[in-house]
């Protein structure tokens, strides 16, 4: 059994010359201040990026954006007033100084108006951030839990779970979100009449939003999670705990669980970004307030300004989660804090 | 403890029921429905408090089966069948999961081979040793604390404060192998099974372990030491039981067995021992002919020694540490291979011999230094310059496995090097130098197949094998493919970077064996680097002791092991494992 491994074995200089081993290149060898210097500067130019990207693409949407402001397309407009929208917002500016100024603008904290809602983008946003970060973080949460429990559970030996476990995860995975909530819905507010099916303001009313981003993320994060518990399951290292007596949930719970969450983790940074993206389609099923709603609107009314505000938002968001996993990871993974 | 008052040395074949550790008497094991395929049959040993036996096979023997067995880890899908099977006098057949877990750590103890793995790469040391303590005893946190460093020390690694803390990437290789020992020795358990312990490290390192095994026996430790290596158990085990085909089919005291081995088994391994063994002998029974020995005129008959194939002068490379100093893994370098001969490379991990076959093959840039090819710049010229001279250089790698592609067939790596080969040897594409008119032959699909099974030939395989993935093919046979791969081009140099470090002894001796008539039959300049003093005094002409990126001792292979005159390669010669 270990003979067959032993090739595998060597000794530790005398590695071929050919393809180097597979040693994964780790992040975060840098001393911190560099690191911290490092990041900030990624982070600055993601934001300029982010922002560049969304003035351009905002302006391939068809149609006159002063007619926007003056309450849509079809609606009757006077040259003059449009005009005078024109020069309000500088629209008659050309590209470069209106990118520039927007530049500025952004730079120095100020998101502008919104069109539509005649109200400042910044603190419009600011209102709507609670609920989303709400929604995204407990569904995180609760992804990780049930993907923990389903990775345990169908790794408990016999064969017939761990068929269970990977079909229930594949099909998890799979469920697209608004497909998931219609049916959350009808099973848990229309047959069952538990639950409401719009958010309301108390617990009861996240409990479906939260569970239709939760599950398809669950089977996702389960089938990486349980991948990585078999190999640290069967890896030498718990066959010598197992040598010194350990038990099954030793094993399980000082070992293997450990090494099973690290790909997950480093994982958790791009999801908490794809359950912002989904709280667009579950805030505007369970009529929630939060940014996604506020993003779907805005897009519709082409409401430019609150569109640029929710995207830098949410690219923050991912650069402060990308933080939060290293970070995370730096704390699991004794291994990357070495210098 | 309790039985470590018990007499030493009553060592017979079949002791009394009192005096041993570990009795077996038939133990059959096997995977699937009861009584089918068993990968281990009928096996009968003792051992006695103080004493060592050896299991020695090879690969696939069933060695490690056992000893997983004997510890009752052996697998959900294994069965099990003895008429006897008890430690330290309790019986322990049929024993629940819960009685296993008690006893584990506690009266015996399982030390694996690599403890980079079998050491949780993400827990400190410290905790890992304290396991079985936590287990087993009742003893509080601080006490437990104690006894670990106790542990730390009996095993030789002092700074036990600091070193708790470690984790198993920390330490090298000897300190962690040490510590994996801690962890199964915490308890002090009265039988400890040892799975190959010294086949990652380095020789000096391999002796330090060796010995502290010594010590782990002098205080009454019975120790089941399983190997592929004869030479190695022969330092410290008292009997040895060779293992083959899932079979005991010797088994006696050491002295014995070595000096005047029964069996066709035995004598196989002992013979494939490289160390002390002449260039030019066979390390396997020669498939056909009787004589051994080749005679000693046909390593003579050999082209004129005198012009030289490869060539470094001055090699350096230095890497930048994450701390931001710099180290010279190679720093200045130069010797010279003769055609025809071989140059062995040896050296300890760190040594800068893997950097070295790098430079070599211009898989990396020298920072200093030139490496020439049959008199022409190599290193220095240009990599369009370079294709001209590639196909004079084959290499060899350790893994034969991971330098395949593990979806290609045997078949299609060798097609892939042939065709290769022969787009090397186009003049546009090699742009001026020696013509390769050798190499273009073959252009249609059927001359390729001619060619690779010309190749198969030469290594000895069968064309059945063609059709097989890397994956399914045993460790000889996976170099041997290597080896294959590497004479495509028909090259007149072969650079190989421990060829048979990840084989079984009596493999090992096959690929030596092959690598040596290749030499023989095309007139090949080898460069064989290793960090196994044996194999590099068997194979070589002259030899290059490296140590710290530096070529510290060269010379003719019998002057350097007859006569070292540097120090470390004095030492390194003192810890090679001999027959006695």
């Amino acid at each position: 059994m270990t003979d067959a491994a032993a090739g595998a074995h060597r000794p530790d200089g005398a590695r071929s010359v050919g393809p180097d081993r597979a040693v994964p290149r780790r992040a975060l060898r840098l001393s911190v201040p560099a690191l911290v210097a490092a990041r900030l500067a990624g982070a600055v130019f993601v934001l300029w990026a982010v922002a560049t990207i969304t003035f351009f693409a905002v302006r391939l949407i068809p149609g006159d954006p002063a007619e926007a402001i003056l309450g849509g397309p079809g609606s009757q407009t006077s040259p003059e007033a449009l005009a005078a929208v024109r020069a309000q917002y500088g629209l008659d500016q050309p590209v470069l100084v209106q990118y520039l100024a927007q530049l500025g603008r952004l730079a120095t904290g100020d998101f502008g108006r919104s069109y539509a809602l005649r109200q400042d983008v910044a603190p419009l946003l600011v209102g709507q951030l609670g609920g989303t970060l709400l929604l995204a973080t407990l569904a995180l949460v609760v992804a990780w839990f049930f993907a923990l429990l389903l990775a345990t559970w169908s790794t408990r030996g016999d064969r017939l779970a761990r068929r269970i476990g990977s079909g229930l995860e594949i099909v998890a995975a799979a469920l697209p979100h608004f497909w998931l909530a219609t049916a959350l819905i009808v099973l848990f507010s229309v047959w069952l009449g538990w639950l409401p099916p719009i958010s309301t303001s108390g617990p009861a009313g996240l409990v479906l939003p939260v569970l239709t981003l939760a599950i398809p993320l669950a089977g996702f994060l389960g089938q990486i999670m349980r991948e990585s518990l078999l190999t640290a399951l069967e890896s030498p290292f718990v066959l010598s705990a197992r040598a010194r007596g350990e038990g099954e949930r030793g094993v399980r719970w000082i070992h293997a669980l450990r090494h099973a969450s690290l790909p997950a983790i480093s994982l958790s940074g791009w999801a908490f970004g794809s359950l912002i993206s989904g709280a667009v389609v579950v805030e505007t099923i369970f009529a929630r307030p939060g940014l996604g709603r506020t993003m779907l609107n805005a897009v519709t009314v082409r409401d430019v300004p609150v569109v640029i505000g929710v995207v830098m938002i949410v690219a923050a968001g991912y650069i402060l989660m990308t933080v939060a996993t290293d970070l995370a990871q730096w704390i699991a993974d004794p291994r990357l804090r070495r210098r | 403890m309790s039985q470590g008052t018990h007499p030493v040395g009553h060592r017979s074949a079949a002791p009394g029921p009192l005096v041993s550790m570990l009795r077996v008497r038939d133990l059959t094991v096997g995977f699937g429905q009861p009584g089918e395929n068993p990968v281990v049959s009928g096996l009968s040993f003792d051992i006695a408090p103080g004493e060592c036996l050896a299991l020695v096979g090879e690969s696939g023997s069933g060695k490690s089966v056992t000893a997983r067995s004997l510890i009752g880890l052996a697998g959900d899908t294994a069965w099990l069948e003895a008429t006897e099977l008890a430690i330290n006098g309790n019986d322990v057949l049929g024993l629940t999961e819960g009685e296993w877990r008690r006893r584990r750590g506690r009266d015996v103890g399982l030390v694996l081979q690599d403890a980079l793995v079998s050491l949780d790469p993400l827990r400190p040391i410290g905790r890992e040793i304290a396991d079985s303590l936590r287990l087993h005893t009742t003893l509080d946190r601080a006490a437990r604390r104690e006894r670990v460093q106790d542990v730390l020390k009996r095993v030789g690694l002092p700074d036990g404060r600091t070193r708790v803390r470690q984790r198993s990437g920390e330490l090298s290789g000897g300190q962690r192998q040490r510590a994996l020992i801690a962890a199964a020795i915490a308890l002090d358990p009265p039988l400890l099974l040892v799975d190959e312990p010294t086949t990652a490290l380095d020789v000096t390192v391999q002796a330090q372990i060796l010995e502290l095994l010594e010590s782990l026996k002098a205080r009454g430790t019975a120790i089941l030491l399983i190997s592929h290596d004869l030479a190695v158990v022969g330092r410290i085990a008292d009997r040895i039981a060779v293992m083959s085909a899932g079979r005991i089919v010797e088994q006696g005291r050491t002295a014995r067995l070595l000096a005047a081995p029964r069996q066709e088994q035995t004598r196989r391994m002992i013979a494939a021992i490289p160390v002390d063994k002449p260039r030019g002998t066979r390390l396997t029974a020669p498939p056909a002919e009787a004589s051994p020995v080749v005679p000693v005129v046909a390593l003579a008959a050999m082209p004129a020694p005198g012009e030289v194939v490869l060539e470094t002068i001055g090699l350096v490379k230095n890497f930048r540490q994450p701390d931001g100093t710099v180290m010279s893994a190679v720093d200045g370098i130069s010797f010279q291979l003769a055609r025809g001969t071989t140059l062995g490379l040896v050296g300890e991990s760190g040594s800068g011999k893997t950097t070295t076959a790098r430079l070599l093959l211009a898989l990396s840039r020298p920072d200093a230094g030139e490496v020439r090819v049959l008199g022409r710049p190599f290193s220095a010229a240009s990599e369009r310059e370079r294709r001209r001279l590639r196909p004079e250089l084959g290499a060899i790698y350790q893994d034969a496995l991971s330098s395949f592609d593990p979806r290609l067939t045997v078949g299609a790596v060798l097609r892939d090097a042939v065709r290769g080969a022969r787009r090397q040897a186009r003049p546009w594409f090699a742009g001026d130098g020696p013509e390769r008119p050798d190499l273009q032959v073959g252009r249609t699909a059927s001359g390729d197949r001619a060619r690779v099974l010309e190749l198969l030939d030469q290594v000895s395989l069968p064309s059945a094998l063609l059709s097989r993935r890397p994956l399914s093919l045993s460790g000889g046979q996976r170099q041997r493919v290597g080896i294959a791969r590497a004479l495509a081009s028909d090259p007149q140099i072969l650079v190989c970077d421990e060829p048979v470090s990840a084989l079984d002894v009596t493999v090992q001796a096959q690929v030596l064996d092959l690598l040596d008539e290749l030499q023989r039959e095309r007139g090949l300049s080898l460069l064989v680097i290793s960090h196994d003093l044996g194999v590099i005094q068997h194979v070589s002409d002259r030899v290059a002791v490296m140590l710290a990126g530096r070529i510290v001792e060269t010379g003719p292979t019998e002057q350097v092991f007859g006569a070292p005159v540097h120090p470390y390669t004095r030492s390194l010669l003192a810890a090679v494992p001999r027959l006695a």
